[in-house]
């Protein structure tokens, strides 16, 4: 047993090396040679300045911006330390007052826009930095947003046709548009 | 469901049963130390390794003595994960300074990763350093699932043999598993993923100037925010592929930075059954008659499918609580639709639906949405996956060498009908290896029901549950099916970081992975002994659709009958009081 119990110690330290040192390392290596970038996290950089991740997402909810998924991150949201889904059950109550309260603020901002509002926007991500809205969702919010900043609404559905990704290969996943990127795209535009 | 949906449900499993047999043969080579493409690289680390802890290649085992190293093995990790934790303060890699994690907390993560479940009882980027994540939780990502795989490689050994004291050596086939399997295919993987903008890195958490600024919960300004970094895209192809699920992040796969597109979700999708799947034909090629391996997993699949089926439908339609609201859940090319509480956007509902099935189908546990915000049924399918005792496709070596106890029993109760001694593969099945196979069974039911029925009726039990009536039931129900069952995934609405639950499901991992992998080595042991006995016309061929069905039926009716009472007080009668208030 003692004989078993020494080569049980030595194997695990042998592979720790291997899976939990070398490999780690290695990918790590390759990493930053082949994809930089997107090793270090995606980082959208202004002026010098990091503003945000291509990948994480950020709360909007000034009626000039595209706003994006609930975030159910506390203690506030988007929190891009703490990741949290709402965990809220179908059947719970609380799960309606979150997405009330944004459909309140989505009429409230654009009291004339009577379609009805896609899911997506009124719900907490899985996440909560969901970087992502359907197409849907973005072209629900056209009107207001190019009301707000004196737009053109044909120039600004342009705009957001341009930042619609596709699904991967035709097919694989969900249409999106990323709302960082389309509200800085936004702010530069003039 | 949308027609895109099927499209992507039919273009996955397409993909995965295209990889089975080129895997699983190559498996097979390699438990049987035949050359393989790989040799030449890791046939001389191989030796080193061999040299190193004084074992040698050709020196088998019985099953007690492979037993005892099996223990000794995972009790040792065990132990490193728990120290690794207690002084992680003290220790390099720790850029956000994170200290030393509770006991309680310690010890159920310790068990959790050792024991291939990898539940999160932590938030991953608020507590664990890099340090911890690489060398303890990595580190048992891949040696538990090598664990698994051995002790399958070592029951098949029993089938296939006759009249053999030994059944292999366990210091081999973990070995062989990680080096020849597990690392290669999660180093290929990793570049995929970092390629798809999941981070690699040792820097300190990144902090942001928001474009608009917001407010926390004390209405204090908030105008940065921190981004949580760190080594993940080397943990999470092992994650998948060792059927783990513990994640890097909190979130798991549903994080960005842990699944940032739809390509990397089917990869990791892929990566979720992939062993599980090919095993079905090593064990095949492993018995000489790989028709046994195809049954098998006709088998699994029978059960997978309407199960998937069955998930999908139900989360395309969110609660008509938000409907009626004036939302629209239309699926549309331009929109997921349906339920898309706690589900991200570049997933939608097929790919949410399908790795839900997917994770709890095999014993993997990781998640890329919110179970605990699914559909009543959509959330009763991953948890009676779970109870089924995680065989339909189940962990790495683990779901196999279940579905093989099954298939035993399968063939006694076949052999009740028409009166005559059963018989699997050539051996006779007799009293020993049918109170091996029920104990197989019944643990790990019996620590869900004991576990759940403890935890509703105290008070710290109580406490951790988040949404009210039969759906907080569930969340406990779903916490102890998880443990006892070495999945890992949760209606993670239930607090589980406290002693109470810390302890009791660190408990039911314990029961649900070793009073189980030790009956399946005795079986191994018996099996091995045994004579083969040359088929008679008496004999019930395991190969044909009658067994499929009738595998499938046990494994069904023993899922029912355990699960159907627990089962109607939580997902059940929610989805009953659901349907009425939609009226």
């Amino acid at each position: 047993m003692l004989i078993q119990l020494r080569t049980a110690i030595v194997t695990l330290l042998l592979l720790t090396l291997l899976t939990g040192v070398a490999y780690p390392i290695a990918v790590t290596g390759i990493a930053k040679l082949a994809f930089a970038s997107r090793a270090n996290g995606s980082l959208v950089v202004r002026n010098g300045r990091v503003v945000g991740s291509h990948l994480i997402g950020q709360s909007f909810d000034d009626p000039k911006y595209f706003w994006g998924r609930i975030s159910a991150t506390s203690p506030m949201p988007y929190n891009a330390s703490a990741s949290s889904g709402s965990n809220l059950g179908p059947s719970n109550s609380a799960l309606v007052d979150p997405s009330k309260a944004r459909v309140d603020a989505l009429r409230a901002a654009d009291p004339t826009n009577r379609a009805p509002i896609p899911i997506d926007l009124v719900t907490a991500s899985a996440s909560g930095l969901d970087p992502h809205i359907s197409p849907s969702a973005a072209h629900y919010q056209v009107p207001r947003v190019a009301r707000i900043r004196g737009l053109d609404e044909a120039r600004l559905q342009a705009l957001v046709d341009a930042l619609t990704e596709p699904p991967d290969f035709v097919l694989i996943g969900e249409p999106r548009v990323n709302v960082l990127e389309l509200n800085l795209a936004l702010d530069g535009l003039k | 469901m949308s027609a895109s949906g099927l499209a992507q449900i039919v273009l996955y499993l397409v993909v995965l049963l295209l990889l089975v047999k080129p895997l699983g043969g190559y498996m097979a080579r390699t438990y049987e130390g035949q050359p393989t493409l790989l040799s030449r690289l890791l046939g001389p680390l191989e030796r080193l390794i061999y040299r190193a802890i004084g074992v040698r290649a050709e020196d088998e085992m019985n099953w007690k003595t492979y037993a005892l190293a099996m223990l000794l093995f995972n009790g040792t990790g065990l132990v490193v994960v728990y120290v690794l934790q207690r002084v992680q303060g003290s220790l390099p890699l720790n850029p956000q300074a994170l200290g030393a994690i509770t006991p309680d907390s310690s010890f159920n993560t310790a068990v959790s990763f050792a024991t291939n479940t990898n539940w999160q009882g932590y938030g991953g980027e608020s507590t664990m350093s890099y340090f911890t994540q690489m060398v303890g939780l990595s580190v048992q990502n891949f040696v538990s699932a090598a664990s698994g795989m051995a002790v399958l490689v070592a029951l098949i050994r029993g089938l296939s043999r006759k009249t053999s004291e030994t059944i292999g050596s366990f210091w081999v086939d973990l070995t062989r598993s990680a080096l020849y399997i597990l690392l290669p295919l999660s180093f290929v993987m990793a570049i995929v993923l970092v390629s798809q903008g999941v981070v690699q890195t040792f820097a300190p958490y990144q902090t942001a100037t928001l474009l608009q600024s917001t407010q926390d919960s004390n209405g204090k300004a908030i105008v940065e925010q921190v981004i949580a970094l760190g080594p993940a895209a080397s943990q999470i192809p092992i994650k998948q592929l060792g059927t783990n699920g513990g994640g890097f992040f909190n979130v798991n796969s549903a994080h960005p930075f842990e699944n940032p597109t739809p390509f990397s979700n089917f990869v990791q999708l892929l990566a979720i059954l992939l062993i599980p799947a090919s095993l079905c034909y090593t064990f095949g090629k492993m018995v000489k008659d790989t028709r046994q391996g195809w049954a098998v997993l006709s088998v699994m699949l029978v059960v997978f499918i309407p199960m998937l089926s069955l998930c999908a439908s139900q989360e395309s339609h969110a609660p008509s609580s938000i409907t009626s609201l004036g939302v629209t859940d239309a699926m549309s090319a331009l929109a997921p639709g349906g339920n898309m509480e706690g589900k991200e956007v570049r997933f939608g509902i097929a790919n949410s639906a399908m790795w839900a099935v997917a994770t709890t189908a095999a014993s993997n546990g990781s998640v890329n949405a919110m179970h605990d915000s699914f559909t009543p049924l959509g959330g009763l399918v991953p948890m009676w996956l779970i109870q089924l005792g995680e065989i339909i496709f189940g962990g790495v070596g683990s779901g196999l060498y279940g579905m093989l106890v099954f298939a035993i029993l399968a063939v006694f109760v076949a052999g009740l009908m028409v009166g005559r001694t059963p018989e699997y593969l050539g051996k006779k099945i007799e009293a020993f290896e049918i109170k091996m196979a029920s104990l197989v069974i019944l643990v790990p039911s019996a620590t869900v029901l004991v576990g759940t029925a403890i935890a509703v009726v105290v008070g710290a039990g109580k406490r951790g549950v988040l949404n009210p009536g039969p759906h907080g039931f569930s969340e406990v129900l779903y916490a102890f099916s998880s443990a006892a069952n070495n999945n890992g995934s949760a209606f993670a609405g239930l607090s589980t970081n406290t002693p109470f639950y810390n302890t009791a499901l660190g408990v039911a991992m314990f029961f649900g992975r070793f009073w189980v992998k030790i009956p399946v080595l005795a079986l191994a042991g018996a099996l091995a002994r045994k004579k083969r006995v040359p088929p008679s016309p008496g004999t019930l061929p395991t190969h044909t659709p009658l067994f499929v069905v009738m595998l499938v039926g046990v494994i069904v009716i023993v899922g029912a009958l355990t699960f159907i009472p627990a089962l109607a007080l939580g997902p059940i009668v929610e989805h009953l009081t659901f349907a009425a208030g939609a009226k």
